[in-house]
């Protein structure tokens, strides 16, 4: 029942735990025993709105930066990975394999704040070898959505 | 001026939901769970093959029986899927869609004066192509309380020394019924014995909910009497490319192939190319969408049992069939009464046959979002229905 529940919310969180229940074929005490169980084990590690900020007149700046550090003793690269996640403006920290280390994402209001993270606090850590910054121009998909409106219902109203 | 039109062709009905058809798509605001396809697009990777086939400059006729790559993955997705065992080379054809298939098919096989029984409420062609095949359709009433399955009894009462085809829509449109291996061995049994052929169509089969489907022509003995009915238009979302296919006894197969090659030459070529991958690579695709019906098809079930309407449990296509003769209205009088007072649109029952009556098709291939406020509005109507 886990992963049902799970492959089910990660694309729609706001669903009401009763029509869950219904649409999963489960009881709703089970359900919502499951839920609070994977929130607890943190499994369910939070639930997130995808936004289109362009949209909305907000302006944001994204910028993905990749990171080469020199993974520490005993550690590898789980220490400098939490010293650059605690900062707020992190948005995510992926450890990758291939030409670099970590993968991070930073979201901030302007490029000069962004680009500040970056000369100020992440090329600074001691770990850190290099940065490359890549600022995001647009965003087509995200978390398996498309952000484009969605097309219009084109079928025939009526059919057999 | 001479009359113009042939004699058979005017005792034919245009389909019973132009009436329909027209209104609706006057009203703006008005919500349907009138439609007969997916609301799923054609998954991705099969658009992206035909695009590249259209790139490769593929733009010719296949051969009449089709691409011979395409016929090969049926075969084997026969095999894999419901355990069939077709020989491509000489018991498969590509038609346009799975009705060019149950036309040719009633036309390769009919005599004038031979029976096709056709169990309503089903799909609106049978009985024209029956007629149109020289043929004389009978109708098989299916009841409710048998969960609008055929049984035994009933196709037993209405076998007579014409007969020589039973059309076996399965799983139903508009119904959502099935037939499982018991009903379909019953059945088997008596068209063995009485020595009738089955067109058996399988348009839906990809799409059982919480029970196997099982194919009339894997039983023993009947392979070599069926005429088996598939294609591509609901399983992958692929209405509008029309393709289906047919797999019968080389006997029958050859001369279906005559009249497609006359009428037809050969189904279109890029939706050829594209099956392949469908066939091929895209079970993961089509069992995520059956898993979305399912949902739907859970909670429709649900909110017809809290607002009282009675419907029995359909386990398949993308259709429920809830009974409204309580109400004191026909099918007809309550789809125009709930389309102009609470502008939701639904098929009456009687657009499939006379013993569609006291029942609603609702179909559940839109967003759980839409079926939401379709159902309330549907649940306000009842509410003051019942007054």
């Amino acid at each position: 029942m886990r992963e049902k529940i799970l492959n089910y919310i990660q694309k729609n969180s706001r669903i009401d735990i009763s029509e869950l229940a219904v649409i999963l074929g489960e009881d709703e005490a089970g359900v919502m025993n499951a839920l609070e169980e994977m929130e607890q084990e943190h499994i369910i590690c939070g639930y997130h709105t995808l936004i289109d900020w362009e949209k909305a007149g907000i302006e944001k700046v994204l910028a993905m930066i990749e990171v080469r550090v020199t993974p520490q003793r005993g550690m590898g690269f789980d220490k400098v990975a939490s010293h650059i996640y605690n900062y707020p403006e992190v948005e995510s920290v992926y450890l990758i394999s291939g030409g670099f280390d970590l993968m991070v994402t930073i979201e901030g209001k302007s490029l000069r704040e962004v680009s500040g993270f970056v000369t100020d606090k992440l090329s600074t850590m001691d770990s850190v070898l290099s940065t490359k910054t890549n600022f995001i121009l647009k965003k087509y998909k995200e978390h398996g959505s498309i952000m484009a409106e969605k097309s219009k219902d084109e079928r025939m109203k009526v059919s057999l | 001026m001479r009359d113009p039109l042939s004699k058979v062709i005017k005792t034919i009905e245009p389909s019973g939901i132009r009436k329909f058809f027209d209104i609706v798509s006057e009203m703006e605001d008005a919500i349907s769970l009138g439609v007969g396809e997916p609301d799923f697009d054609t998954p991705w990777r099969i658009r992206d093959e035909a695009i590249y086939s259209l790139e490769q400059g593929r733009t010719f006729y296949t051969s009449n029986a089709g691409l011979r790559e395409l016929k090969e993955e049926i075969a084997k997705y026969l095999y894999r899927r419901f355990d069939l065992s077709y020989d491509p080379a000489g018991e498969m054809m590509l038609t346009v869609g799975g009705s060019e298939g149950i036309d040719i098919a009633l036309r390769a096989m009919l005599d004038p004066g031979d029976e096709v029984l056709i169990p309503q409420p089903s799909y609106v062609s049978y009985y024209p192509c029956t007629i149109l095949a020289n043929g004389t359709p009978v109708v098989i009433p299916l009841q409710e309380k048998n969960e609008f399955r055929l049984t035994k009894e009933e196709l037993l009462s209405y076998i007579t020394d014409k007969t020589k085809i039973l059309i076996l829509p399965f799983p139903n449109n508009p119904t959502g019924a099935i037939m499982e291996k018991k009903d379909l061995e019953e059945i088997a049994e008596v068209i063995i014995d009485k020595d009738i052929f089955v067109l058996t169509d399988e348009i839906y089969s990809e799409l059982t909910y919480d029970k196997e489907h099982v194919s009339i022509a894997s039983l023993p003995g009947m392979k070599e009497r069926t005429i088996y009915i598939n294609g591509f238009s609901k399983a992958y979302a692929m209405t509008g490319w029309r393709l289906g296919y047919v797999c019968a006894p080389e006997v029958i197969l050859k001369q279906m192939l005559k009249i497609h090659q006359f009428a037809i030459m050969c189904a279109p070529t890029t939706s050829q190319y594209a099956a392949v991958e469908a066939v091929r690579s895209c079970d993961d695709e089509v069992a995520d969408m059956r898993e979305q019906y399912n949902e739907r098809r859970r909670y429709l079930m649900h909110r017809f049992e809290e607002m009282g309407l009675k419907c029995f449990e359909p386990f398949g296509a993308f259709y429920v069939f809830p009974s409204i003769a309580e109400f004191g209205l026909t099918s007809d009088e309550f789809a125009t009464k709930l389309l102009s007072s609470k502008k939701v649109a639904v098929v009456p029952g009687t657009a499939f046959g006379d013993s569609g009556e006291g029942f609603l098709r609702i179909s559940y291939a839109y967003s759980l979002d839409n079926l939401r406020i379709a159902l309330d509005r549907i649940e306000e109507f009842i509410k003051e229905l019942k007054g």
